[in-house]
C-alpha cells in the first residue's frame, strides 16, 4: 500500500476567491479522501430577520452574496407572497424574470472566466469577463446598481423598464449571442481545455442524486431537473427545456452552464416580446403568519428559502439553503481517485459560492 | 405557484423507517432546517423527487435526541452539524461529526435563543 499523506488545501487558495479548506488524504498522487472544512466567515444573516421588519429584510437577503443577489431576493420576497396569499402583477413577473436571466449569463460568464484563468488560460479569461461587462452595464442602466441592485420588492418590483430600454437589452443579448460563440468553441473544442476537462470527476446519475447535487452538477449527470420549470415568475409562458448532458464530467459541467447561457439570452428576449403592459407592484398589507418552502433556480443551482411567520412584524426564522450547500457533498466524492494537480480545477466545476453558504 | 409541495408531521419513532422508504425510492435529499420552538425544536427534512418536495417535521423537546440521517444520506453531514452547532439539536451518530468545529463563531449555539 502506498504511505499516506495528508496535504492542506485553502482556505486560502489562488483559484479560490473565497476561503474553503479541504484535508486531502493521499496515497501517492491520488486523492483518496477529503475532508471539508468552511465557516471561516460565516455571518449569522439567517438570525437577524428575527430584529429587522420583514419587509426591510429584503435588502439584507440580498447582500447573502454578490453574485446571486437578485435571486436570492426572488426567493424571499416569493416565499412571502406564497404565505400572504399576494399575487404579482404579470408585468413584475416578467421583469423578475428578465433580471434573474441576467443574473444567470452574469454568473456563468463569471465562472467560464474563473475555469480560463484555473487553467493558465488568461485571454479565454478576459474575453469572458469582457463579456460579462455588458450584462452588468445593463444593470446598471435598467436599475441603477452593477451588481446589488435591490429591485425586488414584496409584492412586485420597484422599478419598471420603459419600451426603448427593453429594446435596447434586447439588441445587447444579440452582440453577447454573437461575441460568445467563439468563446464557447473555444472551451469545448480547444484542445488544450479539453484535455484538462474530459472525463475529469465523473459523476454518476444515480450518485448525483443520492448525493444531494443540484442545478449544472444535477444536469451534467443527466437529470433534468431545472426548477424554473415549476412555474414561479413569468417561466410558465416561456419555452425552454432543462439542458442536461450524460457524460458527468468536468466537460459536461461546463458544457451545460454555456447552453444555460445562451438558453437565458433567448429567455430575456422571450420575456421581452411577451412582457404585458401594468403595474409593477401589488400592495401588501398586514403582516405575514404561516409557513413556506420556496425553490428557485440559481445560476449555481436550486436553492430552497423557508421562511415561518407568527403574524408581527418580525419573522420566526429565515432558512436558505444554498446551492453550495448542496454541491459539497458530490464534491468530496467526486474527489475521491482524482490527481493532486486537478483538485483546483474539480473543486471550480461545482462553481462554489462561499458567500451564500456562510451566510 | 407551488405544487407538490408538502410538509408531514412525523413521530420520531416512524422518522428513520420514513427516510429510509426515501432512500430507497432514490428521493433526493433536498434541505434540512431547525426551528427554535418553545421548549424544543422543530426540525424540516425535505425530500425531493422529480418536482415533488415532501418535508417531514420532526418535533422534539430540549432533552431529546434524533438519530443522523447520514448512514441513509452521507450528504447531510453538513446540515446536521449546522442544526446541532447553532441550535443546540443533539444529534446522534452523525458521519462527519465537526463536534462543535464546522463554523468559527465566538457563541456557542447562537440561533438557540431569540432576538
Amino acid at each position: 500500500m502506498a504511505k499516506r499523506s495528508i496535504v492542506p488545501f485553502g482556505p486560502q487558495h489562488p483559484v479560490l476567491p473565497e476561503p474553503v479548506h479541504l484535508d486531502l488524504v493521499l496515497e501517492d498522487e491520488v486523492v483518496v479522501d477529503a475532508v471539508p472544512s468552511i465557516g471561516f466567515v460565516h455571518r449569522g444573516l439567517e438570525k437577524l430577520v428575527e430584529t429587522k421588519d420583514f419587509k426591510e429584510y429584503v435588502y439584507i437577503v440580498e447582500r447573502v452574496c454578490g453574485i446571486c443577489s437578485f435571486g436570492h431576493g426572488l426567493g424571499y420576497c416569493q416565499c412571502l407572497e406564497q404565505i400572504m396569499n399576494v399575487q404579482v402583477p404579470p408585468r413584475a413577473a416578467y421583469l423578475r424574470t428578465i433580471w434573474m436571466e441576467m443574473s444567470r449569463v452574469h454568473s456563468h460568464l463569471l465562472w467560464l472566466g474563473l475555469l480560463a484563468d484555473a487553467m493558465g488560460f488568461e485571454s479565454l479569461f478576459m474575453e469572458s469577463w469582457r463579456l460579462r461587462e455588458k450584462i452588468l452595464d445593463m444593470f446598471d442602466a435598467t436599475t441603477g446598481g452593477r451588481i446589488i441592485f435591490s429591485v425586488n420588492c414584496i409584492g412586485g418590483v420597484l422599478k419598471d423598464m420603459d419600451n426603448g430600454m427593453l429594446m435596447r437589452l434586447s439588441e445587447v443579448t444579440q452582440e453577447i449571442e454573437q461575441d460568445l460563440r467563439p468563446i464557447a468553441d473555444t472551451f469545448l473544442w480547444e484542445s488544450t481545455v479539453r484535455s484538462r476537462l474530459h472525463g475529469l470527476g465523473i459523476l454518476k446519475k444515480e450518485d448525483a442524486i443520492l448525493a444531494g447535487a443540484v442545478g449544472p452538477m444535477l444536469r451534467a449527470s443527466g437529470v433534468a431537473y431545472d426548477a424554473r420549470k415549476l412555474g414561479y415568475a413569468a417561466y410558465n409562458d416561456l419555452e425552454f427545456e432543462p439542458i442536461t448532458s450524460e457524460e458527468g464530467d468536468s466537460y459536461a459541467r461546463c458544457e451545460v452552464r454555456i447552453k444555460e447561457i445562451f438558453q437565458s439570452l433567448s429567455l430575456i428576449r422571450q420575456a421581452i416580446s411577451k412582457i404585458p403592459n401594468g403595474p409593477i407592484q401589488e400592495p401588501v398589507k398586514g403582516n405575514p403568519n404561516g409557513e413556506h418552502f420556496m425553490r428557485i433556480e440559481q445560476p449555481r443551482g436550486e436553492a430552497i428559502y423557508y421562511v415561518k411567520a407568527s403574524g408581527g412584524r418580525f419573522i420566526d426564522r429565515f432558512r436558505l439553503r444554498t446551492p453550495t450547500t448542496s454541491n459539497i457533498p458530490p464534491m468530496v466524492q467526486m474527489l475521491k481517485g482524482c490527481q493532486l494537480a486537478d483538485v483546483p480545477l474539480l473543486v471550480l466545476t461545482i462553481d462554489p459560492c462561499i458567500s451564500c453558504t456562510e451566510r | 405557484m407551488e405544487q407538490n409541495n408538502t410538509i408531514e408531521p412525523i413521530c420520531k419513532e416512524a422518522f428513520l423507517p420514513q427516510v429510509i422508504q426515501f432512500k430507497m425510492e432514490k428521493w433526493r435529499l433536498a434541505q434540512l432546517c431547525a426551528v427554535r420552538v418553545e421548549g424544543g425544536y422543530e426540525l424540516s427534512y425535505s425530500f425531493a423527487k422529480d418536482y415533488q418536495l415532501r418535508t417531514l417535521r420532526v418535533t422534539l423537546t430540549d432533552e431529546e435526541k434524533v438519530p443522523s440521517i447520514t448512514q441513509m444520506y452521507p450528504c447531510a453531514f453538513l446540515q446536521e452539524n449546522e442544526m446541532a452547532e447553532l441550535f443546540g439539536v443533539q444529534v446522534e451518530n452523525i458521519e462527519g461529526d465537526y463536534h462543535g468545529k464546522l463554523y468559527r463563531i465566538a457563541r456557542e449555539t447562537p440561533f438557540k435563543e431569540k432576538g
